[in-house]
């Protein structure tokens, strides 16, 4: 009974997806929260979440928006610190690559750290899932997360403008991005990636038009990279 | 200077639509690249190596200046948040738990705000 079984990957992606809750729903409250310190009126910032739907490249949109970077600026920024999902996309591939095209468009769109992570490993686990059982679970790794992210936003916006200053909110997307960088730091290439491009930003800090961070950006990938390279010539397993 | 409309923190509300239908467009691009149009053609090594590193790479250069100069402080350089990033960082690091790490930073800013006020 093909059927029943796509169905119960949906329901299976949907379980799996509930630890996240922890994550996406604090973020997205965070981003709702930021958004309206920074102006955006609640039509924009709903507008914002349910067309880009990717919290990192967010966040630093709204940053750069308040420090008044250059648009370029600011959109070649959030692009760089999205490209990973271009990585997913990528490794996702060869299990949804066969889906019909306005499907993969629809899977893009929903590819985000959690559908992807949790998606892969099913896949990589049960090899013998059908087409329709992958995109099956990988729907339901979005069905709770997606509208969670919609409408946590709404709520931290409403909450927003009601948080004292003494609860030092400006300090809030420097914790979140650092708590989401610390359990990435897998292997002395990504901690050698990530020490290159942290000196180098805080180097470059005085580069016009926040174009520090693309420089330091560049820098961190290329240790990386390299570093990774080093490692393999070492004949160590990353 | 009035002719413009601006939002609270000064930017141009046409900046800010440029950047949402931006990110928008570039964000599904990117997404729908592979999956799309590549399909399982393979790519080449060094571009993956490059694309692997991007998040570590990007996340930390964007936050560095914020922690070292924060702008709640003028730009002065203080204790409680460079201690709660480290914080942050390294239980992140150690238990690879997002919320654990959230948590214990947010620990360690207020309690060292609290003592710093005092």
């Amino acid at each position: 009974m093909p059927r029943t079984t796509a169905k119960s990957y949906f329901w299976k992606g949907c379980r799996n997806s509930l630890p996240f809750i922890f994550v996406a729903g604090p973020f997205s409250l965070l981003f709702g929260v930021l958004a309206t310190e920074a102006g955006l009126k609640l039509y924009e910032m709903l507008t914002f979440s349910a067309s880009v739907y990717a919290g990192s490249a967010q966040f630093t949109a709204l940053q750069l928006l308040r420090e008044d970077a250059p648009t370029m600026i600011i959109l070649a920024s959030s692009l760089a610190v999205n490209l990973r999902v271009g990585m997913y996309s990528a490794s996702l591939t060869p299990y949804l690559g066969a889906a019909p095209l306005w499907t993969r468009a629809i899977v893009a769109y929903f590819t985000v750290d959690q559908s992807y992570s949790l998606s892969v490993a099913q896949y990589e686990l049960a090899p013998e899932m059908t087409l329709s059982e992958r995109l099956a679970y990988f729907f339901g790794t979005n069905a709770i997360i997606a509208p969670l992210w919609y409408t946590g936003t709404l709520v931290g916006a409403i909450l927003g403008t009601g948080i004292p200053e003494s609860f030092a909110l400006d300090f809030a997307l420097p914790i979140a991005f650092l708590a989401m960088v610390g359990p990435m730091l897998r292997t002395p290439a990504h901690i050698a990636a990530a020490f290159v491009s942290i000196v180098v930003a805080l180097l470059c800090v005085s580069i016009p038009y926040n174009l520090g961070l693309l420089v330091a950006g560049t820098a961190g990938m290329m240790a990386g990279a390299r570093a990774e390279q080093f490692l393999i010539s070492r004949g160590v397993k990353i | 200077m009035n002719d413009v409309a601006t939002s609270a923190t000064g930017f141009e509300t046409s900046t800010l639509w440029i950047v949402i239908l931006g990110l928008a467009l570039g964000s599904f691009a990117l997404r729908f690249f592979f999956i799309g149009i590549v399909g399982d053609r393979p790519l080449p090594e060094w571009l993956l190596r490059h694309l692997r590193y991007t998040a570590v790479a990007m996340l930390p250069a964007l936050v560095a200046p914020l922690v070292v100069w924060p702008s709640a402080t003028g730009g002065e350089p203080d204790l409680p948040r460079m201690a709660a990033a480290a914080v942050t960082l390294a239980v992140g690091y150690v238990t690879k738990n997002v919320l654990m790490a959230i948590g214990s930073g947010a620990v360690t800013l207020y309690a060292l705000l609290y003592l710093v006020g005092v």
